[in-house]
């Protein structure tokens, strides 16, 4: 490492880190201490109680929150399975599909939802739906986040396959294997981190996702992040700030058993790597 | 004469503009250890992608044991491959490498651990055969990638240099192993690589290629003794190639003078007539110097150079100002190592040394 061009040796390189890492968790923080808090008020401290997380369940709220958090996962499940199977084709397609015209095109077709401002693509999905009259309801919403979570499951997966040396699938062809016992023997099991990569990110953006679905839900029917807004209208309750750390609490699981899995999974073996002991 | 392995006939390969193989035909018998030789870029790997189905040909007829096999995907081949980067299954133990073939083919379960065993065992992997790739080593990893390719049983084995990321000492065991497992098994071996000693220590027959095409075919002692043009001579071994013109063609040796007038009897694999230009290659072992002229064909020259090599001791004779020859002495006696530079000395050409070459 050459020590001239070390960070940590400028000044208030320190500082400055506390200072960004203040700013991205203090409000999380807050949020995860004041759902303990035992006061009705959101402001003042008066000891620690979970009876906010009871609410949650048991409370006034409790029916609408279930009926939410229902839609929520079955959505999420769904829309981050479909959207992961077709990024899964997409990768392929583009990795493996050799040189067609219009490949950077379509990488960047594939990729650009991802930086489109949500609120376009919002309204957009809205019009479309309206204008072929798709009735809007859970369906819609399904439709909306399986479009835009194919971006994020295809990232990884991209990632993951682009590494994996084709080699291996000449090798299983070579062995006698069909292009399908090629997938399910060969490719599935080696990009399978990517995979699971794609399909928890996109299942959490999904899970996460606000704005297209205010948009597309129709009446009636609602997503927890919908039925968190529509409470939170009416006052900020500490029962918000329980349900916002339990949504918290999962996200933290599912990245990190996403990292575990691309940890455990095994690398493909280097080629032409070196002996490292000999027999 | 046994039966016809692989038959080729006018195979021809183009990538858009650019052709890769042209005209290669040639057939290769069963149970032959046949290497593919040649510089990188000269088409064997092509060829080999080729009979393995990786590719298809742009014209000409590939034929295994008679029958066409141009229409067939490489799994309804009964054809394997080893990879240069051996290309085992990472998610997959030894055994479950080696057995994925089998299984593919749809042997029972009981079968495919049976073949399993005996490979293993032939291969000498039996401790690690519940290890993954990552966890062997360079010369471990080949050699699963050997047994996996053999359990099938195929008609042809294709090895595609797969002795090039080893380092020395194991690459030389594995050329023994190589010859070993073909003789016990009988498979016929294609063997690709740009290693010259591999091809010259293994090979039964060998194809020199180069620039898309097979530039000569035969056994280890016919490259070298008789190369069909100067690619072969300057690619196998070191040479040294003087330009000539045939000045007698009665006899049956070639009467050849040099560049230099120097006048050299030598011998054509071809029917020459008087007149025909060309080249004389002399490999540097079959000259020895002298300071007397010796008896038979001989060159003069000024000795310009010598380097001690330990087992050999190399000199420069220079035969007009830019015309130098490599000589070469084995180090036995010390009859080279008495001759000083600046000195004139005589080249004797050992019986059949010279050779005449077209092109």
């Amino acid at each position: 490492m050459n020590r001239g061009v070390d960070l940590r040796r400028y000044f208030g390189f320190f500082p400055m880190t506390l200072l960004c890492l203040f700013i991205l968790y203090a409000p999380l923080i807050i949020v995860t201490v004041y759902s303990l808090n035992d006061s009705r008020s959101i402001t003042s401290w008066e000891g620690i109680s979970l009876r906010w997380y009871a609410e949650i369940f048991t409370g006034p709220e409790s029916e609408k929150f279930r009926k939410a958090a229902w839609n929520s996962l079955t959505i999420a499940v769904m829309a981050a399975t479909t959207a992961t199977i077709i990024a899964t084709a997409a990768a392929i397609g583009m990795i493996r599909g050799g040189s067609f015209r219009g490949k950077s095109a379509s990488f960047a077709l594939i990729s650009l939802p991802i930086m489109v401002p949500e609120i376009v693509t919002a309204v957009a999905t809205l019009i479309f739906f309206s204008a072929i009259g798709f009735k809007l309801g859970t369906l819609s919403i399904l439709v909306a986040h399986i479009v835009f979570c194919i971006p994020f499951a295809y990232m990884p997966i991209n990632a993951r396959l682009q590494g994996i040396d084709a080699s291996y699938e000449e090798a299983a062809h070579d062995l006698y294997a069909s292009r399908w016992q090629i997938f399910w023997h060969v490719m599935m099991p080696i990009m399978s981190p990517g995979i699971i990569s794609g399909f928890l990110l996109a299942f959490i953006i999904s899970l996460d996702d606000f704005i297209i679905t205010n948009f597309v839900k129709g009446a009636g029917v609602e997503t927890l992040p919908t039925a968190i807004f529509g409470s939170v209208k009416q006052g900020i309750k500490p029962n918000i700030m329980a349900l916002s750390t339990l949504l918290l609490l999962l996200s933290i699981l599912l990245v990190t058993a996403s990292y575990f899995v691309g940890q455990r999974r095994e690398k493909p073996v280097p080629t032409n790597q070196k002996p490292e002991t000999e027999a | 004469m046994s039966e016809t392995a692989i038959q080729l006939e006018s195979v021809r390969k183009d990538f858009g503009d650019f052709t890769a193989l042209s005209e290669v035909s040639f057939e290769i018998s069963d149970n032959e250890f046949f290497t593919l030789l040649g510089p990188s870029g000269c088409g064997k790997t092509t060829l080999l992608r080729l009979i393995a189905g990786f590719l298809n040909t742009t014209g000409g007829t590939i034929r295994l044991f008679g029958e066409e096999i141009e229409a067939l995907p490489p799994n309804k081949r009964p054809i394997n491959t080893v990879f240069q980067n051996y290309a085992l299954f990472p998610h997959m133990t030894v055994r479950d490498n080696i057995g994925f073939g089998l299984s593919m083919l749809g042997w029972s379960r009981s079968d495919v651990a049976t073949r399993v065993d005996e490979m293993v065992s032939m291969v000498k992997l039996d401790q690690f055969a519940e290890r993954r790739p990552s966890q062997l080593s360079g010369g471990q990893q080949q050699r699963v990638a050997l047994a996996r390719a053999m359990a099938p049983k195929p008609k042809v084995l294709l090895l595609d240099e797969p002795l090039s990321a080893l380092d020395l000492k194991l690459r030389q065991e594995m050329r023994l192993e190589l010859k070993r497992l073909q003789n016990e098994t009988g498979i016929t071996f294609i063997f690709v690589t740009h290693d010259q000693e591999e091809a010259l220590s293994m090979s039964d027959r060998i194809a020199v290629m180069s620039a898309g095409k097979v530039q000569q075919i035969g056994s280890a002692v016919d490259i070298y003794e008789f190369p069909e043009n100067r690619f072969v001579a300057g690619f196998i071994g070191e040479t040294n190639l003087i330009e000539a013109e045939v000045i007698d063609a009665s006899a049956d040796a070639l009467t050849c003078q040099l560049v230099n007038g120097a006048v050299l009897t030598a011998r054509s694999l071809h029917e020459i007539t008087k007149g025909q230009k060309g080249w004389v290659s002399i490999r540097p072992e079959r000259m020895t110097l002298s300071k007397t002229k010796p008896k038979g064909n001989s060159l003069s020259g000024t000795l310009t150079g010598a380097t001690y090599l330990g087992t050999d001791n190399q000199y420069a004779v220079g035969l007009t100002d830019d015309l130098s020859l490599n000589v070469r002495h084995q180090n036995r006696t010390s009859v080279g190592a008495a001759m000083t530079t600046g000195e004139p000395v005589h080249i004797s050409i050992a019986d059949n040394a010279a050779r005449f070459l077209v092109d």
